[in-house]
């Protein structure tokens, strides 16, 4: 198990595993947060049931682990990487011979979105805690610190980049994923290529629409 | 109208232009020493040259002007043996797909063009000289496992072992391997993967292969991640870069044969 998780392919495994894991929360994620153009109760009602159900703890966790594994391992490939490759060339390749900027910038859009997440838990998961009553029962009013937050116009461009920067991250993670796995073959890699681009766009553009609903809808 | 034919005739027989290139080559007078690019200018290069026959070209004028030539590698220069890889203007083998740079021909480029040239980078492959590499790293990956156990006595009967088309055909297609290494070149890591994978998946679809199966991957990747290649992000610049276009298919198939051997090898 040790020579597996130290060898080049068994670290490429963990990395497909576990983005496999981070990319299916994102679209759970954003798809529950598409429930802020139903109205505030159907919002935090929402959040109350997901955080106050057995599978809780776990998937919490899980979704830390996995998170820690993914940087830690891209931090570790990465200098591995570099120091396969001492010394650059002085030109960059023809355009016959290039592959997508996503493909060549993970350890970037991978380090923004670290930061992302970690300022994002912080303003939300561990923000302001306000309450709020519907039909007798108190649930945290995350819609009211969402509204909040998006009132300044700088933290929904930042919010807005750095989910453009995790749809670029998808774009070349998704398929990535299933070539990591070891899934590669005529008939369903162009599929796989195709449906990780649609993954992307839709991840990326469900998230930037609350920023932006808010910041235009919910003025001061 | 005879005269009028006679006279369109002549103009049909034109000499190929000559063009004037400026190079900035990779010098390095050895492994360890610091190399640095210098600029040299060749004239009357004729487009049907291969860019072996332009470099020859600029050595023999080197020659002449008693500074040492340029070093690279070359052998068969019909594009079957992968030695003579270098990295043209940043790509491997120059900057069309599925060719060496023996078989780059200098009509693709264009007179007064500047051309870099210089040695595949990466730590696994040391610089020898100018543009030559050492690529032995290549050779010990072939030795921990990318070769089959055959019978001694008589020649076994032809067709006697079965194999299906289809198994015969991807086995070929990676066997077209010619360990050249551009798929190191090209990667922004130099990984190894697409190489090793070529021949993993050679003899893993060919009966003949099943032997050494598990041990094969498994001795084959622990050597190359021994020599110091990179880890694989699947870029695809190999796959672009090949000149024998091996897919990242083998790369996947190694990954599951690893696996695969992983989970059945009884060795620790």
């Amino acid at each position: 198990m040790l020579h597996f998780l130290r060898s080049s392919v068994g670290k490429k495994f963990i990395m497909g595993l576990s983005g496999l894991g981070l990319s299916g929360f994102v679209f759970a994620h954003m798809t529950g947060n598409l429930l802020v153009f139903k109205g505030a109760e159907a919002y935090n009602m929402y959040g109350h049931f997901m955080t106050h159900n057995p599978a809780y703890p776990l998937i919490s966790w899980s979704l830390v682990l996995m998170m820690l594994v993914h940087a830690f391992l891209g931090i570790l490939l990465t200098k591995e990487n570099h120091s396969a490759r001492p010394s650059a060339y002085a030109v960059q390749a023809s355009p016959a011979k290039s592959v997508t900027t996503a493909s060549k910038t993970m350890i970037f859009s991978g380090s923004i979105l670290l930061v992302f997440i970690i300022t994002h838990l912080a303003t939300f998961k561990y923000g302001n805690h306000y309450d709020v009553e519907y039909g007798g029962q108190t649930v945290r009013d995350l819609h009211r610190l969402m509204v909040e937050a998006f009132q300044n116009p700088a933290f929904v461009v930042w919010y807005v980049v750095a989910l453009i920067v995790m749809g670029v991250h998808l774009r070349h993670g998704v398929s990535s994923i299933f070539q990591s796995l070891g899934f590669n073959h005529p008939r369903y890699t162009p599929t796989i290529k195709w449906i990780g681009i649609v993954y992307a766009i839709v991840v990326a553009a469900g998230f930037i629409s609350q920023p932006i609903y808010v910041y235009l809808v919910h003025q001061g | 109208m005879s005269a009028n034919h006679s006279h369109s005739a002549t103009s049909t027989q034109k000499a190929p232009a000559s063009m004037t290139l400026t190079l900035k080559v990779w010098r390095q007078s050895g492994p360890h020493s610091e190399g640095r690019f210098e600029e040299y200018k060749v004239d009357g290069i004729v487009p049907d040259m291969s860019f072996l026959e332009m470099m020859d070209v600029l050595n023999q004028k080197l020659i002449k002007a008693g500074i040492e030539q340029v070093s690279f590698d070359h052998d068969c220069r019909e594009g079957i043996c992968g030695t003579c890889l270098m990295v043209i203007n940043g790509s491997a083998h120059g900057p069309d797909r599925g060719v060496t740079t023996c078989q780059l021909h200098m009509r693709r480029f264009q007179d007064g063009d500047t051309i870099v040239i210089e040695p595949a980078r990466a730590k696994a492959f040391p610089i020898i000289k100018d543009l030559s590499i050492n690529r032995s790293a290549f050779d010990r990956i072939t030795a921990s496992g990318g070769f089959i156990s055959v019978s001694t006595g008589n020649a076994p009967d032809a067709n006697s072992i079965l194999i299906s088309k289809t198994a015969a055909d991807l086995a070929m297609d990676a066997a077209a391997c010619i360990g050249c290494g551009a798929c190191v070149a090209s990667c922004k890591n130099a990984s190894a993967m697409l190489f090793t994978s070529a021949k993993v998946s050679h003899f893993a679809l060919l009966p003949q292969g099943q032997p050494e199966r598990t041990d094969r991957v498994l001795g084959m990747v622990k050597q190359m991640d021994i020599e110091g290649f990179g880890n694989c992000t699947n870029t695809g610049a190999c796959e672009a870069a090949c000149p024998k276009e091996i897919t990242l298919e083998n790369i996947a198939r190694m990954n599951r044969e690893y696996l695969r051997a992983m989970l059945v090898t009884r060795k620790s």
